[in-house]
This record gives structure tokens, C-alpha cells and sequence, in this order.
């Protein structure tokens, strides 16, 4: 047998130097030095501030509250009216996320779920205020498409051309909200991704929170595992208020759960109250709405912490505001 | 240049196989006997395999073979005599044309749309029935899959919020239309339940057509049509596929199956199921395939998702909308020890490749419910032997192994009625019409008496048997929680079919098939696993689509307890070892906000508990104590349903703190707690 020529020695020498070139540049790219990655949160608190900065001229109210209707949808358009009009918040082309609260399979007259009456009146104002597409949702605690069909907010928002999105998993998107208790945390993308956000909760009793509306309804923002949360829920509630900023709150006080909070089921526990707040500092509208199931501003921890973190005001009567 | 082709004489790499390693240059001259030993050899042992060439001259596959053959092998080669003469008839061209050299085109064309033989084409009713029955068989595919996917709820934006929620479609109708399921759970609950009697229709089919529902509708054995078709199409031709087409001995295990399940039906529990094949369609595609196609398109959307482009984003985004809104569900689905069922499917669909449609002829047992039917058929097949001449085109595309060739009689409880053998026979001999002469047909399966006998009465020790080792009537297993409605567990064993559509359309993944947790009998009944699903309050759905009634249709008042004595499925419990307010002294309470009830069963007493601080306040000093408020939950099990919410909730992932068992379940009479309260819900 005849010795490999030059040409053929060199040509295998060649071979064998580019697979152990390859795989050392495998080597580097994939190195992997070892540790967990992450640091733990450090840093400016993280925010997703969606408010404006304009002023309607001739007021400065900080929130209006509108009681003097039975129906619903006058009380929201009043109250928003009495904040200088739908079109203040939203300007034409728009991409608006309403986000009520559809926590719960219960039916309107539970009172857990925000009103779709109160839903279907946002999403009406702001296509009236030119918005180019209303997203209306929420990320359920009981099974969601149960939620939005037996809440009647997607019927109701359906209905008016609003883009109704239920929870996938696929719409959750880590995110690092820097927060006390609160970091890396699957965030509800349809929710942090729209020009302007709207709060729509719902007022109503909380066994641990003792109140809850506009603040505690950021919970739908979040996916993972959201039980552990409880643990230090006041704490909870402020890092999501810190890091969801919205455009504009508008809490629902129709009917309020008065009792058996957040989830309800009795139609007893429920009382009609007939109030929508409209309010640009949600720790003042959570302060004043309180007010309503007997609950004072400073019995709320979470109020308080807002209210030290500079979110909100929690002394809702100080403050300019209005009742029509 | 290359010196081995050139040195020639080198040591062989594989010394002890001789040249088998060798491979001759490409530019040498090829002996004709070189040539014959490397390409003729092989085929000639697959031709000799035939039993007898000259009856097979004119099979398709064969002839195609020996046309190859014949064209790469030199004209004096003798021992392939009989085989050219043999493919004479089918293309004589071969014959002439003996280079060695590379064939011409010309050499391999068959004369097309003409059969073989005297090439009398099928009836035109037949060729246009063939193609009746494909579609057919693609339709019914289709809605079993639509209906499979549509076994979930999505929601709709229509319904107002206090429309009670059900599915529209009658997604359960396959399984209602089932026979075999409406004769077992006659035998065990000697009641034909709702829906059931849908199988009526199958019956009649049967009693006119034969066993039509086979070879036309049934979903499960379309789908082993196709992989019969696929899996096997380079191994099983010619001579080996008409050999494993023949009837068989081993078909009539189907029949002794069926008895088996029928004896152990009567002596009280609808085991059959597991082998049911719309049942084992359900549970394997729903359970299992669906989900898995879920978890590889989500997968790959992920990664697209994380290109952080933001159109392949949306566009990912949007691609997952419509499929969980059309074949899967917003949240991935896991099934407790799925990977038997599946493992059974990939089982039973890999047979294909040796024997096509292997579970319709071996060990279906819907399939040998319809084939001691169809004794009775009125339609069937007539023979005319003497016109036959073995071409065996007929076996080639039989589905049921039921020997539609001459010579023998055609076995009308295998026939599938697919017609392939009529529209395949180019002689005029096999013609299906309505009250044939019964003279070239055996209706009834070949069984032995006393085999027969011997299988039911198997099936029907079988029951007590396994009902010894679990015995149900003591709560064998506290994991047995069974879903809302279902029956008493005796009654519900009589009943459940293990179909998987309450598991398939389960909102929270919550229902699962057991494994071994309900004794050896309840393999795949459905069971609720809290952790990794709850009850949903209001949801009634798996009581909807079960077809046999193992869960009842009960209505959302019944659930809840609306002015009635809610439906409890077990009783939630505390392990105060490791609830946070009870052992430390953290504040948690998530049980009690997502207790579905009003007034809700889980109740919190607020209490002042000592907890050591968690860090030093000074240099060298104890930890201080503190003194922190904490709402401990307790249960009232005369409120608890047992649905599990609390269970799935509890931040205590791997063992959690608070956990459902089947105790104090509303079916049972024994497996109680309390004293019974007969003034519920009256104050």
C-alpha cells in the first residue's frame, strides 16, 4: 500500500483542524460560567407610565365622583366629563387597553367583577375620543373564558368593536418591575403595550386587604403564580401601583360587595350604591371608595404605603375634586 | 490519483465477510454473471418466496418487480424460466430486450388504466362507491377531530352572562353512536342511557350494509387505513402483502375480546372501554396527541416570540390565538401517566407496518360487535370462483382480511365493505349486491364454543377478581375524587367507559385518568387531581359530554347548592404543619379568597401569634420577639364541595397545606363525616 501523497496528507491534517476548530468555537459561544444569572433586583424602581401631562383648562379636579344617576353609563360619562372629557386622555390613533376587573365566574349581580355596563361605556367614550383600538382585558383568577362570558364584559365590549383578549400563556412576558417584594414577574403583554391604559376595577371588599379597587386590580397583570403574593399583600398591591401608572381610573361603585370579598356569590353580599369615581391618582380614588363599605383611608396599609411612596394622595378630601 | 483503486490488492476491512466490503470501481466492465449475482440474486429469492408463480402472473405488485428484474438479467439465466414466463402476460417488451445495460424507459411502462388479466374494469357503481367511501372516511376523520377539538370550552362573546354554559355541539356523538358501548352498559346498568341509543343507527347500518361502520366511518380505523397505507409501502408488497391480507387464525381473537368484555359487563363494570376504538381515539388523540402537538407549536412559537422583532411577535402571537381557539386550549394540558396511553397508540398504529389494520382485525372489540352482527346483513358479496384466476389484486387491497379471493369462502363477519376487491378484480368475479347466495360466504365468525365460553366466563371472574384486590365499596384510595355528578362508585364502574371526553373538556385540566389509583379496574377513570387543576364552581360540562352517564347532567343548581344540598365531590383539609399561619406565623389566607362558596367552607380566625424576628436587632442579642396578627383558615365540612380550589391555590407547591380526599363525597353512602343536616338551606 502506497503512502498518502502531500496534497491528500495535507488535505486530512486540514479536515481534522477545522472539526477541532469548530467545536472550540462551539465551546466558546456556548460556555456557560456557571451561577444563576440573575442578579437580585437592583436599580430605579421600574414604571410603565402611561398618564399625560396635560391640564384640561379651567380645572384641575384630581378625581370626580358622579352619584346622581341610577345608570351606569351616564354616571361613567359624567364623571369623565367632569374630568374634562374622554378626549383629554385619548388622542385619535390610539391603541387603548381598558382593564377591568373579570377575576371571578360571577355574574354582574355578584358584584365581583367590574360592571360591563361601566366596560362598555369606556370603551364607548374612548372610540368616541378616536381611539384606533380599545383592548379590553384582564387576567382571570377562575377559569377565563368562563370569566369574561359570565362577567357580560365581553359580550358587552364585543359588541362595541373592542378587541377582547383572554389570557394565554404565550401573552405573558417576564419583566423586571424592580420592586420591594415584587421583580421578575411574567407581565400580561396586551396590558403594558398599549399607548394608553385605562383602570376600570371594581370597589368591593377584600378579606386580607380589607378594601380593594383601583390599586389591588393590577394583580391581573401579572401571570405566574400569584398566590404568593398574599404573604405581604400590602407590599404587593404598592410595587404594582409603582410600576402600572395609568392613563385614567375609573372605579366602579354601581354595586358593591360588601362582604365574602374578593369573590362573593351571594347576591345578599352585594349592595347598590350607584357612584362611579373617575380619578387620576388611584390611591385617592381606593381612599375615597373605601368610604363606601365603612373603611377608613388609614386602616388600608396599602394606601398607606402609596401614599409614602408618592403614587397618590390618601387624604382624598383635601384634594380639588368634584361630585356631579 | 487515488492509489486504492489503483493497488487493487489491498487487505479486505472486514476480513471474515470476505468482499462485502469492497466495492468495485464504477468505470469497470460488469460480467454479466457479476452483474446477475449483485442485482438478480435478492430478487430472485423474494420471487421464488411466492407460493405459486404462475397464479400470481398477473398481481400487480409482482409483475412490476419481475419486470425489473427481468430487464437487468440476461436472457440465458435459467432458474428465472417460470418468472419469465410469468411476465410475459403483463408486459412483453421485458423479454425482448436483454442488454444488462441501464433500462430503457420504455422497458417499465405498464399500460395504464388497463388491468391486468382479461382487464374487465369494476362495475362503474363500484368505482364511484370506492371514492364515496374515501370521502366519507375523510369526512368522518374530520368531525371526529372537530368535535374532539371542539370538547373544550372556549367561551363565546354571543351569550349573555347568565346563559347556563355548555358546549354546542354534540361532541360526545361517536361515542353515542357506539354499539358495542350502548350493549355494555346494557348489560351492566340494564338501561340504555340518553344518547345511547344512537348506536341504533350503527345497528341498522350493520344489519343492511355489513359492517360499513368499519371500513366507512369509523375514525380510529380510517386512521389505520392511512397508516396501513403508509407505514408498510416499501415492506409490505406483493407476495408478503397478499400473505398478510389472507384470514388469519389469530382475527378471531377480536370475538373472544368482545365475549371477554361482555361477561365481565355483565357481571358489572363497562371495562370494555379500554378497548373501545372511539374510546382509545379519544383518550389517545385527546389526551395525548393534542396535547403534544400544543407543546412542540408553542415551543417553536416561543422561540419565534423571542426574535424581539415585533411583526414575527405578533405574528406568532396571532398564530397561537386562532389554535387555541380552534384545536388546543389557552393553557398547555398535562395528563397524569399519559405515556401508557400513548405508548399503547404508537403500539397499535406501528403494527401497520406488518399487518395493515392490525387492530380492526386482531382486537377490536366494536369491530367483533359489528361483525356477529352483520350475519344478518342483507348486503354482501357474491363469488363466481370459476372466473377467477389468482391474481390476487383483490388481496392486495383488502382492509379486512376476509379472504374476498377464489377458492375460498369470503368471511362476511371480517368484511369491512370497502369494496376495494370488487373494483380491483379484472375478471368479473367478485360482485357485491343485495341478498347474495349465501353459497361461497361464512357469515359467522370462525369461533370454538368452547373458547367462547371460556373468555366470557373469564371477563366475568375477571371483575370480582380485581374488585377483591381494591374493593370499592371502601374507599380504596382517598385519591379517588371523583368528578361533580358522578355516580355512586359500584354504579359508576357499570357505567364509565374511560372515553376521556370529561378529561379532554375539563376547563382546568383538572380531571385525569387514573393509573392505578382507583384499583386495577379503574385504569384510566377519570379522577381529580386539585393540584393541578380545581373544580370550576359553576362548570357542569363533564357531566355533558359523558355518554354513559358515569357522571350525571346535572345543572348548575344542583352544583352549587341553590336552594339544595350542594354536590360535594370530598372535604378539604389542613395540614397545619405547613399552612403559613398556622406553622409560620406568615400571613397567606389565598385558600379562603378563592373558596368558591357563599358562605364559604374555608373560614379565617384572626389571632396574635408570636414570631421571632428575622434578623439581629444588635450585635450579640437574641433575635426579638415579635408579636404579628395572622388569619388561620379552618374548614366547615358541612359547606365544603371538595372542588379542590384551595388545594390549587395553596402557595405550598410541592405538598400542599391544605388538600382534598374523596371523604364525605355526596355518591357515596359510606364514605361519610357528618350526621346528616336534612334542613339545608333552610334557616
Amino acid at each position: 500500500m502506497a503512502d498518502s501523497s502531500r496534497r491528500d496528507a495535507l488535505r486530512r491534517i486540514a479536515l481534522s483542524g477545522t472539526v477541532l476548530g469548530g467545536a472550540a468555537l462551539t465551546a466558546k459561544w456556548a460556555f456557560d460560567p456557571g451561577g444563576f444569572g440573575l442578579s437580585q433586583a437592583e436599580g430605579e424602581r421600574q414604571v410603565r407610565d402611561f398618564r399625560i401631562h396635560t391640564k384640561a383648562p379651567g380645572q384641575d379636579n384630581v378625581f370626580a365622583i358622579a352619584k346622581s344617576s341610577t345608570d351606569p353609563a351616564e354616571l361613567v360619562r359624567r364623571a369623565v366629563d367632569a374630568m374634562g372629557g374622554m378626549k383629554r386622555f385619548v388622542s385619535r390613533g390610539d391603541i387603548v387597553a381598558v382593564k377591568p376587573n373579570i377575576g371571578w365566574d360571577r355574574m354582574p349581580v355578584h358584584a365581583a367583577n367590574t360592571n360591563p355596563l361601566v366596560v362598555a361605556e369606556v370603551v364607548k367614550l374612548a372610540f368616541d375620543a378616536g381611539a384606533k383600538e380599545v383592548i379590553v382585558t384582564d387576567a382571570s383568577c377562575n377559569e377565563a373564558n368562563r370569566c369574561f362570558q359570565r362577567s357580560g364584559i365581553w359580550r358587552a365590549a364585543y359588541g362595541l368593536g373592542a378587541t377582547v383578549i383572554l389570557p394565554s400563556a404565550h401573552r405573558f412576558r417576564d419583566m423586571r418591575m424592580k420592586g420591594e417584594v415584587l421583580d421578575l414577574w411574567p407581565v400580561y403583554t396586551p396590558l403594558v403595550n398599549a399607548d394608553k391604559v385605562i383602570n376600570v376595577p371594581v370597589a368591593k371588599h377584600h378579606n386580607l386587604a380589607k378594601f380593594t379597587a383601583a390599586m389591588k386590580n393590577w394583580y391581573g397583570i401579572l401571570g405566574g403564580r400569584r398566590n404568593r403574593l398574599h404573604q405581604n399583600i400590602d407590599v404587593s398591591i404598592a410595587d404594582l401601583a409603582t410600576f402600572m401608572r395609568p392613563t385614567l381610573t375609573i372605579v366602579d361603585a354601581t354595586r358593591v360587595l360588601l362582604r365574602n370579598g374578593p369573590q362573593g356569590g351571594n347576591m345578599d353580599d352585594a349592595k347598590d350604591m350607584h357612584q362611579v369615581i373617575a380619578s387620576l391618582d388611584q390611591v385617592a380614588a381606593d381612599a375615597y371608595a373605601c368610604t363606601l363599605i365603612g373603611e377608613h383611608a388609614s386602616n388600608v396599609k396599602y394606601l398607606k404605603l402609596g401614599h409614602e411612596r408618592g403614587i397618590g394622595n390618601m387624604n382624598w378630601a383635601e384634594l380639588p375634586h368634584v361630585e356631579v | 490519483m487515488e492509489p486504492e483503486l489503483n493497488g487493487g490488492d489491498f487487505p479486505s476491512p472486514i476480513p471474515w465477510l470476505g468482499k462485502a466490503g469492497k466495492v468495485p470501481p464504477l468505470d469497470r466492465v460488469a460480467t454479466p454473471e457479476s452483474e446477475a449475482a449483485r442485482i438478480g440474486e435478492p430478487q430472485l429469492i423474494q420471487i421464488r418466496k411466492s407460493k405459486s408463480p404462475v397464479r400470481d402472473k398477473d398481481a400487480r405488485h409482482g409483475a412490476e418487480m419481475r419486470i425489473f428484474a427481468s430487464a437487468n438479467r440476461p436472457k440465458s439465466d435459467a432458474p428465472t424460466r417460470d418468472v419469465t414466463r410469468a411476465v410475459n402476460a403483463a408486459s412483453a417488451p421485458a423479454t425482448t430486450t436483454n442488454t444488462g445495460g441501464p433500462r430503457a424507459p420504455t422497458q417499465t411502462k405498464k399500460p395504464k388504466k388497463k388491468l391486468p388479466g382479461s382487464g374487465i374494469p369494476a362495475r362503474k357503481v363500484i368505482r364511484s362507491l370506492v371514492w364515496v367511501r374515501r370521502a366519507a372516511q375523510v369526512g368522518f376523520v374530520s368531525l371526529f377531530l372537530f368535535f374532539l377539538a371542539h370538547t373544550a370550552f372556549r367561551g363565546t362573546f354571543a351569550a349573555s352572562s347568565s346563559e347556563p354554559v355548555r358546549l354546542p355541539l354534540p361532541v360526545e356523538g361517536f361515542l353515542l353512536a357506539d354499539p358495542f358501548v350502548g350493549a355494555m352498559t346494557l348489560l351492566s346498568t340494564h338501561t340504555i342511557y340518553r344518547g345511547l341509543a344512537w348506536g341504533l343507527v350503527v345497528l341498522a347500518l350493520t344489519l343492511v350494509f355489513g359492517r360499513v361502520f368499519c371500513g366507512w366511518i369509523c375514525p380510529f380505523g380510517t386512521l389505520h387505513h392511512f397508516f396501513g397505507w403508509i407505514f408498510p409501502s416499501r415492506y409490505l408488497r406483493g407476495t408478503r402483502r397478499v400473505e398478510s391480507n389472507k384470514t388469519h387464525w389469530w382475527q378471531a381473537g377480536k370475538y373472544y375480546i368482545m365475549w371477554g368484555f361482555l361477561g365481565a359487563a355483565l357481571v358489572g363494570s363497562s371495562i370494555g372501554g379500554l378497548l373501545d376504538p372511539i374510546c382509545v381515539a379519544v383518550r389517545t388523540i385527546g389526551l395525548g396527541v393534542i396535547p403534544a402537538l400544543q407543546y412542540f407549536g408553542v415551543r417553536s412559537a416561543t422561540v419565534i416570540a423571542n426574535s424581539n422583532v415585533r411583526a414575527l411577535q405578533s405574528a406568532s402571537d396571532g398564530a397561537q390565538d386562532v389554535l387555541a381557539r380552534t384545536v388546543w386550549t389557552a393553557n398547555q394540558s398535562y395528563f397524569h401517566q399519559t405515556w401508557l396511553i400513548v405508548f399503547f397508540l404508537i403500539a397499535i398504529l406501528f403494527m401497520n407496518r406488518f399487518i395493515p389494520r392490525f387492530w380492526c382485525r386482531a382486537l377490536c372489540p366494536l369491530g367483533a360487535f359489528l361483525g356477529v352482527v352483520s350475519r344478518f346483513a342483507l348486503f354482501g358479496m357474491e363469488k363466481d370462483h370459476a372466473k377467477c384466476t389468482d391474481c390476487n389484486l383483490c388481496l392486495v387491497n383488502c382492509q379486512g382480511a376476509d379472504s374476498p379471493q377464489g377458492g375460498v369462502k369470503h368471511r362476511q363477519d371480517e368484511c369491512h365493505m370497502c369494496l376495494n376487491c370488487e373494483n380491483a378484480c379484472p375478471e368479473d368475479v367478485i360482485k357485491f349486491r343485495f341478498l347474495p347466495k349465501r353459497t361461497s360466504t361464512i357469515q359467522k365468525p370462525d369461533l370454538e364454543r368452547r373458547t367462547l365460553v371460556a373468555a366470557t366466563a373469564a371477563g366475568a371472574v375477571c371483575i370480582p377478581g380485581m374488585r377483591i384486590a381494591n374493593w370499592p365499596d371502601k374507599a380504596y384510595s382517598e385519591k379517588v375524587i371523583r368528578p361533580p355528578g358522578a355516580v355512586e362508585e359500584r354504579a359508576f364502574l357499570e357505567r364509565c367507559i374511560r372515553c376521556a371526553e370529561c378529561m379532554k373538556v375539563c376547563p382546568n385540566n383538572a380531571l385525569h385518568p387514573a393509573f392505578f389509583e382507583a384499583g386495577i379496574e379503574g385504569l384510566w377513570t377519570p379522577i381529580l387531581i386539585p393540584r393541578s387543576g380545581y373544580c370550576e364552581f359553576s362548570c357542569v360540562l363533564c357531566g355533558q359530554v359523558c355518554p354513559t352517564g358515569a357522571i350525571q347532567k346535572i345543572s348548575e343548581k344542583q352544583k352549587m347548592g341553590i336552594g339544595q344540598k350542594p354536590i360535594a365531590m370530598g372535604t378539604a383539609m389542613y395540614d397545619h404543619g405547613r399552612c403559613l399561619p398556622w406553622a409560620m406565623a406568615t400571613p397567606c389566607i389565598v385558600c379562603e379568597e378563592f373558596c368558591p362558596t357563599s358562605p364559604k367552607a374555608i373560614w379565617p380566625e384572626e389571632v396574635e401569634v408570636p414570631k421571632r424576628d428575622s434578623k439581629y436587632q444588635k450585635e450579640g442579642e437574641q433575635a426579638a420577639m415579635l408579636t404579628i396578627k395572622v388569619q388561620r383558615p379552618h374548614v366547615d365540612p358541612s359547606l365544603c364541595i371538595g372542588c379542590g380550589a384551595c388545594e390549587k391555590v395553596c402557595p405550598i407547591v410541592d405538598k400542599p397545606a391544605v388538600y382534598v380526599t374523596n371523604a364525605g363525597e355526596t355518591r357515596s353512602k359510606t364514605n361519610v363525616i357528618l350526621l346528616e343536616n336534612t334542613r339545608y338551606g333552610q334557616s
